[in-house]
């Protein structure tokens, strides 16, 4: 089913249909078209309360009682972006360290509280947050949650724990050379931001900087972001709305504000001519690829017309890149591409696991689609994609974790609380002219960063004769490698 | 990425609490309707209004498990040729129409079945139906030899993105053959070997749609916001006119497998650091033993308390990972653990821990409290397992295949309630002091890492 035409306000978006789907009972039913559906569901997101504490922390409030459980996802503000200079992973550590002590109790004591009250505890960071999680049945929800707060606002950062950790990071990171997905993820920041940009860096730092850390970068780092005014507490799930605010205004009541020194980032280096940048992982079966570009900031007033462009590009499964690579092709398992949107310019990526014999045709058919996406797209093309992302919404809300962690870009970003609701006919607004537009400001086939993690004996000649751009010979953190 | 491959057993599942000790968090029963057509197809319907979509899923009763000698990897090819087309749906146009309505779909095998699932938006449900029904009942007439050599293609290469591509992805490999007698349906990975991926035929193709995809070998189940009489006739109008096919083969007799003797290999892969795979024979999914093999294997590597995780990993810093897991499917099931050192640390000596742990836990019983913990956290995961309609309908079609009846979440979790510290004692016992199979994995070059029998390196 193809939608017959386009409009601008959801409620049209539904074909009305007189007929049923099916014929009467005992008939055969007509195989031979797809049936014929009715209008799709209203889609009512559930609503968004919205709460301050005194102290400054937000609340948002989303109720869901089809199940005894509580979501929690306490969102604050700093992430990896701040990490200091030359201390990559330091909000990667200060996140994994939270869970590692807290009032008076031990890390072991810690495991001990989740895995005997059932519920899953766990903090991390990205490059514009740390985020500490929180998932229970409702009935540990009290124990649970003051175990969450004691995390969050009592961590002891341990130095035995400390030490332990920084070990086993140092091992990840030789773990990580077995695994070209992770050194092509690596080499490809590198490359495109380069060593003075944080996201030139990896979140979990790199085996310089790990070895350099003390316990005193973590607490520091607690005591500078960690601030209830530079936080939203998000709660979703089983819960009376007015009974767990005052349960949170008693947990979380006496959190001191502060503030956290606001930062601007430098600008990303200017993009180069499109290189190849061929990473030698001998004997590799296939060829992990990394194409693109820097993209665009969460801000961007393209927000829209980039996830129609994307999904059409490399975003859903019968996207260009996924249906030329794998289906038409078979070179690969999954082809696919997305903007990863941040407080700045995050990358923009096209990625797949091509197999080694086809790296040659691979790159070829990437660029082929870098370059068609370009071009006007045929608005059956753009009509079952807007189709896909509109109707699609519902799956998205159904678990109270789906709703948390839709929540954490609205307090992040101070999206709308009706962001989501709105979200349909934002998608509708976008145009084959918008579509173009985007493509061709933020996907440039003459600027484009190509990492290659391979079998470099084996794919290195076929990659000359594609003559995509220079090659430059890199290591597994994307450096030039003089000797070769 | 779509068609994903389960390549070992179903589902972690879950336990509950002692009495006085935590107020549990009941497992709530998972309403349905349970009906048969008459061409043999079963059809399992659960409403669930909370959220204005559907979810689909179909298992065919059939998995690797079934491949001929030779063919290893076909039922799982043979999955993705599913999706290539049918009398009715062009090449494609399974794919663009379902995301035209806001839908997604994927498909997974095991040993035992293979299983496709479509979630859409509640007015779609047709859609999904008569995409189903059209490869359940016309996949052949438009079947030819370019498109299952696209998916041989894609599935060659799954095999490199997910094995061969991966470290300690091979691992598999070995052990199921070195753990299971030649023949044993489950002695190849789901998977399957390239030669045998790339010896499939058209014929094999129309061969195994003919024997294994009809109605009277699969299950429908739907959960979800629908109207049940409207499901109902859809059901019938989509389904009700497909053929009943011929009787099913049976399915290779198993006996339980024993081994003689401990077996020791070694295998070189891209690796810095070695890591030793300790493989038991135990007992089948739902098999008496089954959750306090389960629970044992919570308490060995499940956390930071856990017996092995916290000396290894916690305490002496010689690993950087120790997992166990009881790995049960249909017909056979196995114990495993595997353990990764830290660099420079010493493969002989770790072994000998993970001796006297097992030994101790053997010989003594665990604590109370070791018990109440995984308890606690089985029994909330079976509540985690419920919160969507997709996984609902999930577990209606496997507990049906499974334990004979969809009806059976409740009894699932109580089966972990009752596993008492003698049960985990004496599981330990019974499976873990007998003949193992142990596979080391090791960088190139370095085979003299690998585990042997006195315990020790070679």
């Amino acid at each position: 089913m193809m939608p017959r035409n386009i409009s601008t306000a959801f409620a049209l978006l539904a074909i009305v249909v007189a007929q049923s789907a099916v014929t009467a009972q005992g008939t055969p039913v007509d195989r031979s078209h797809a049936p014929v559906l009715g209008p799709p569901p209203k889609i009512s997101l559930p609503p968004i309360i919205t709460r301050e504490l005194p102290n400054g922390l937000k609340l948002m409030i989303v109720e869901q009682h089809e199940l005894p459980l509580v979501d929690f996802a306490l969102v604050v503000g700093s992430g990896g972006t701040v990490d200091p200079a030359g201390k990559a992973g330091v909000a990667n550590l200060t996140a994994a360290m939270l869970t590692e002590g807290a009032a008076g109790r031990s890390s072991l004591e810690i495991a001990d509280q989740v895995a005997y009250l059932g519920i899953g505890l766990g903090a991390n960071s990205s490059w514009d947050a740390s985020t500490i999680t929180l998932h229970t049945p409702k009935s540990q929800l009290d124990s649970a949650l003051a175990l969450f707060a004691d995390v969050a606002l009592r961590p002891s950062f341990p130095t035995t724990d400390f030490e332990r950790i920084r070990k086993t990071r140092l091992t990840d990171l030789i773990q990580a050379k077995d695994r070209p997905t992770t050194i092509a993820a690596q080499a490809y920041a590198a490359i495109l931001y380069g060593s003075s940009h944080p996201y030139g860096h990896t979140l979990t730092g790199n085996e310089a900087s790990i070895k350099s850390l003390a316990i005193d970068d973590l607490t520091n780092f607690y005591k500078t972001h960690f601030f209830p005014n530079n936080s939203t507490l998000i709660i979703v799930g089983d819960v009376n709305p007015a009974a767990i605010e005052q349960k949170t205004a008693r947990l979380f009541g006496s959190w001191q504000r502060g503030t956290a020194p606001s930062y601007e980032l430098e600008d990303a280096p200017k993009a180069g001519t499109t290189t190849v940048y061929l990473i030698d992982k001998p004997g590799a079966a296939q060829s992990s690829f990394r194409i693109g570009n820097i993209g665009v900031p969460r801000s961007t007033p393209d927000y829209f017309a980039l996830n129609v462009m994307n999904t059409i590009l490399g975003g859903s499964f019968t996207s260009r890149l996924n249906q030329n690579l794998r289906e038409t092709h078979g070179y690969t398992y999954g082809a696919r591409s997305s903007f990863d949107m941040r407080r700045a310019a995050g990358p923009f990526t096209a990625s797949a696991e091509i197999v080694a014999a086809k790296t040659d045709s691979g790159l070829v058919e990437f660029l082929k689609e870098l370059n068609a996406i370009r071009d006007t797209v045929p608005v059956t093309e753009l009509l079952k994609t807007k189709r896909y992302l509109q109707l699609g919404q519902p799956a998205e809300f159904e678990t109270t974790q789906q709703i948390a962690r839709a929540l954490v870009p609205v307090a992040l970003y101070n999206l709308p609380l009706d962001y989501y609701n709105n979200y349909v006919q934002n998608i509708e607004r976008v145009t084959q002219a918008d579509v173009q537009r985007v493509a061709r400001e933020y996907i440039n086939p003459g600027s484009l960063a190509i990492v290659i993690v391979g079998d470099r004996k084996s794919i290195e000649p076929g990659l000359k004769s594609v003559n995509a751009g220079p090659i430059s010979i890199r290591d597994f953190s994307g450096q030039p490698i003089t000797q070769q | 990425m779509k068609r994903l491959l389960f390549v070992s057993s179903y589902y972690l599942i879950a336990a509950t609490v002692i009495a006085g000790a935590l107020q549990a968090q009941a497992v709530p029963k998972i309403r349905f309707e349970k009906y048969t057509l008459p061409n043999g197809l079963e059809v399992i319907l659960h409403e669930d209004h909370s959220t204005p979509i559907v979810a689909v899923n179909t298992w065919y009763h059939v998995g690797s498990g079934d491949e001929k000698p030779g063919r290893t990897g076909f039922a799982h090819l043979f999955e993705h040729i599913m999706f290539m087309g049918s009398e009715h749906v062009p090449v494609g146009a399974f794919d663009k129409q379902l995301e035209a309505a806001g839908g997604n779909n994927n498909g997974s095998t095991t040993e035992d079945r293979t299983e496709y699932h479509e979630l859409v938006p509640s007015n779609a449900l047709a859609l999904a139906l008569w995409l189903d029904s059209d490869r359940m009942g016309f996949l052949l007439p438009t079947m030819d030899l370019p498109k299952v050599d696209l998916q041989r293609d894609v599935v060659k290469n799954e095999r490199r993105e997910r094995v061969d591509n991966v470290p300690y992805g091979r691992s598999d490999d070995v052990i199921l053959a070195a753990l299971y007698p030649k023949g044993h349906p489950y002695s190849w990975p789901v998977i399957g070997s390239m030669a045998d991926l790339s010896a499939a035929s058209l014929d094999d193709v129309r061969n195994f749609f003919r024997t294994y995809y009809a109605p009277n070998n699969a299950t429908l189940a739907i959960a979800g916001d629908f109207d049940p009489a409207t499901a109902k006739k859809l059901v019938r109008q989509y389904f009700g006119d497909i053929p009943r096919g011929p009787a099913m083969p049976p399915r290779p007799k198993v006996l339980p497998v024993v081994l003689a003797k401990d077996t020791f290999l070694v295998m070189e892969d891209h690796v810095q650091l070695p890591r030793t795979f300790y493989n038991w024979p135990t007992v089948k999914l739902f098999a008496s033993d089954d959750a306090a093999l389960d629970v044992l294997a919570a308490v060995l590597t499940s956390g930071k308390n856990s017996r092995l995780y916290k000396r290894l990993v916690y305490d002496m810093q010689v690993a950087q990972n120790v997992r166990a897991s009881q790995q049960s499917s249909k017909l056979a099931g196995y114990f495993q653990i595997d353990v990764t050192p830290k660099p420079g640390q010493s493969l002989p000596a770790i072994d000998k821990i993970i001796h006297a742990e097992l030994t101790r836990v053997m010989n003594e019983p665990v604590t109370a409290r070791e018990l109440a913990r995984v308890q606690n956290s089985f029994r909330a995961s079976f509540l985690n397992r419920m919160t969507s309609v997709e996984n609902k309908a999930d577990i209606l079609n496997s507990y049906n295949y499974l334990a004979g009846t969809p009806d059976y979440v409740q009894q699932d979790a109580a089966r972990y309630d009752r596993v008492t510290r003698a049960d985990i004692q004496r599981v330990a016992r019974t499976y873990l002091a007998k003949p193992k199979v142990v596979l080391t994995v090791v960088p190139e070059g370095k085979r003299e890492l690998m585990l042997t029998a006195n315990g020790g390196a070679q």
